[in-house]
């Protein structure tokens, strides 16, 4: 029983970064734009997320900065690709050097350190009393981050929107068909930009969780391609909020298997291989069938 | 370069550099350091002397690589994003047959064990192609998922079945009559250059001197006037990936029989991804990848001396590829100004 738990409870925590980061490919992409850059986004969010603390002495405001340069990063994102054209994965690629890059070398510029910061103020866990003490589900009460309750209302969030709401409709739509779209009066292009936006704002919250809620410092790539298998986890979940959670899990739970699996003969590689294993699988299986959004990469003027 | 458009690339790649380089002087700044000072150090550490010359070759080889690499692919309308995946399968695969078939004489083992690296560099090259032709799935999704199973995969075998007594994941060394040989002595200079001389020139024959080459590339300019032409795209689509994979595979080859000798985990600082960025800068063209590979074998070797000089981290060269990949990606973001003045109108 005591296993389980704990299994449930270390599944949990590392589900975060994934479902966040499954959320923003999701988020992107319905509307047509390639992001490959969550990985980079997330790393600069981890990074605003630890220096905003640490200047400010308060983790929240540290996040807060995470979530701003999260946006702003989401914000140029958008620019690129939209206004200047640029090959969408290209821009993916480059954000993702750039981050790794720029975080290191502000870290030396204001630690004065290589490889890890100073510790600063991080968000405390929270126990909620009584419901912690149910079987199996108080895993979710017990000793968690208030990001996984976060998580799991940011998902709410974006499902509502999506298919509650005509903005989410029109969104949608843009991902399949954006010249009917624009033909019918919708600004295709604003809708874009707001969604880069949220996205970018939420890939920076998602490595604030990194550096100031699970840890209390930023070490460099502390990402660990934890934005890359979000991506992964949008695909396997079908380009859906829902999907994007359920499989975001699914890849926590490869994750958390290996610190299960070291008395065993299988070895944590292969457990990790897993589900992208599992992903081209599906790919391959299911193949016309699964479709992302139609329009993936096309821009209107 | 007597084509106007050619100059004009030419001149928007140095563009980019340009910019990259002083929006890097810029951060430098704000680490209170003297960019002067900094780069002139990196110029030194590079190019200072003969031997430093010759490590920022060796630096540049397995850039040009994969550089080749996702050229070809993009000749052909195929981001690979895969090298990374390629080159840890293609170094594992050709020091794995080293390995095993160590009795062989010296020439044969060598060759048996380079052609295993780059077929098993085809094999992870060519998947994505096939989930391209046959599914029309997107070949960067397919090579991200391959990247992840190939380092985890190799990583498993590194630190199992062929790890060697001691705390470092890594694998036996390969028998010493296959190291390749030092073109300068007391350099990492080896005759890995000439295998990659050997590789752009033939890349080079393949995509203008033939008619497969021809194919190829009108596949990449316009699938579906190819298609409508007779050309098989699909089977163009392949085999660009497929020779992609290979070309890639020669990164973790050749710094395997050159610089390290067995397989270490974690031996590439992502040359792949890297390798996008040289390929976008030489515009696709053997020679241009070359010249691109060079220029950041310099930044590279220069920013050791560069750190040990000033307190500007040696990532800061990863800051500034970073913007020359994202300014040459942006063919509008030069002439953007003038765009939007004509759209008014």
């Amino acid at each position: 029983m005591e296993i389980i738990n704990n299994f449930l409870s270390l599944t949990l925590q590392l589900s975060v970064p994934i479902v966040l980061g499954a959320l923003c490919g999701t988020i992107a992409e319905r509307g047509g734009v390639i992001l490959l850059g969550v990985e980079g986004m997330m790393l600069l969010g981890a990074f605003a997320g630890v220096a905003g603390s640490f200047f400010t002495g308060n983790a929240l405001a540290g996040v807060l900065f995470s979530i701003l340069l999260g946006g702003l990063a989401g914000w140029l994102y958008a620019l690129f690709c939209l206004k200047w054209k640029a090959h969408q994965s290209v821009v993916g690629v480059g954000v993702n050097l750039f981050a790794s890059g720029i975080t290191a070398v502000m870290l030396k510029a204001i630690w004065q350190k290589e490889g890890m910061s100073e510790t600063v103020a991080s968000i405390p866990n929270i126990t909620v009393p009584g419901l912690s003490r149910i079987p199996v589900l108080g895993a979710l009460f017990r000793d968690q981050s208030p990001y996984l309750y976060l998580m799991f209302l940011i998902v709410g969030g974006v499902w509502l929107v999506f298919y509650r709401t005509k903005y989410g409709l029109r969104y949608r739509a843009i991902g399949d068909q954006p010249y009917a779209v624009q033909t019918a009066g919708v600004p295709v292009n604003r809708y874009r930009y707001t969604a880069m936006i949220a996205a970018g704002a939420i890939a920076g919250l998602a490595g604030s969780y990194l550096s100031v809620s699970q840890n209390n410092l930023f070490v460099v790539d502390m990402t660990a391609g934890r934005g890359f298998m979000g991506l992964a986890a949008n695909i396997f979940g079908g380009w859906q909020p829902v999907g994007s959670l359920a499989a975001g899990m699914v890849f926590a739970v490869a994750q958390s298997a290996r610190f299960y699996l070291t008395d065993l003969e299988i070895p944590s590689q292969i457990v990790q291989m897993l589900p992208y294993v599992v992903t081209l699988l599906i790919l391959l299986f299911v193949g016309k069938k699964v479709k992302g959004p139609e329009a993936l990469g096309k821009l209107v003027n | 370069m007597k084509n106007p458009k050619n100059i004009s690339e030419l001149v928007k790649s140095l563009a980019a550099i340009l910019l990259a380089l002083v929006i890097g002087a810029c951060f430098i700044l704000i680490s209170g350091e003297s960019p002067l000072i900094a780069y002139g150090a990196l110029i030194e550490g590079a190019l200072g002397s003969p031997q430093a010359l010759a490590n920022t070759v060796s630096k540049s080889i397995p850039l040009a690589f994969t550089g080749l690499a996702v050229a070809l692919g993009s000749r052909c309308g195929m981001l690979n994003i895969g090298a990374e995946g390629q080159l840890h399968a293609g170094a594992m695969a050709s020091v794995l047959f080293a390995l095993w078939f160590s009795f062989l004489p010296a020439p044969l083992l060598l060759a048996v064990s380079i052609t295993a690296g780059i077929g098993a560099g085809m094999l992870v090259g060519c998947v994505p192609g096939i989930f391209k032709a046959k599914f029309n799935t997107s070949e960067v999704i397919v090579a991200i998922m391959l990247n992840y199973i190939c380092t985890l995969f190799t990583s498993w075998l590194v630190n199992g079945p062929y790890k060697v007594e001691g705390s470092t994941a890594q694998t036996e060394l390969i028998p010493e009559s296959i190291w390749f040989g030092r073109l300068l002595p007391r350099t990492q200079l080896t005759y890995a250059l000439l295998l990659l001389i050997l590789t752009a020139v033939l890349m080079y024959i393949f995509l203008w001197k033939t008619s497969a080459g021809f194919k190829l590339r009108a596949v990449g300019a316009n699938p579906n006037a190819s298609r409508t032409a007779g050309i098989k795209v699909n089977m163009y689509l392949i085999t660009s990936m497929l020779l992609s994979g290979g070309i890639a595979a020669l990164a973790g080859v050749t710094e395997v029989f050159g610089k390290y000798h067995r397989f270490i985990e974690g031996f590439s600082p992502s040359f792949g991804f890297t390798g996008i960025a040289v390929a976008i800068l030489g515009r696709n063209h053997p020679a241009g990848v070359m010249l691109t590979a060079f220029l950041f074998g310099i930044m590279d070797m220069g920013s050791l001396r560069m750190s040990r000089e000033t307190m500007v981290s040696t990532n800061m060269v990863t800051v500034v590829q970073s913007l020359v990949i994202l300014f040459v990606a942006a063919p509008e973001l030069i002439k953007w100004q003038k765009q939007s003045r004509a759209k008014q109108h």
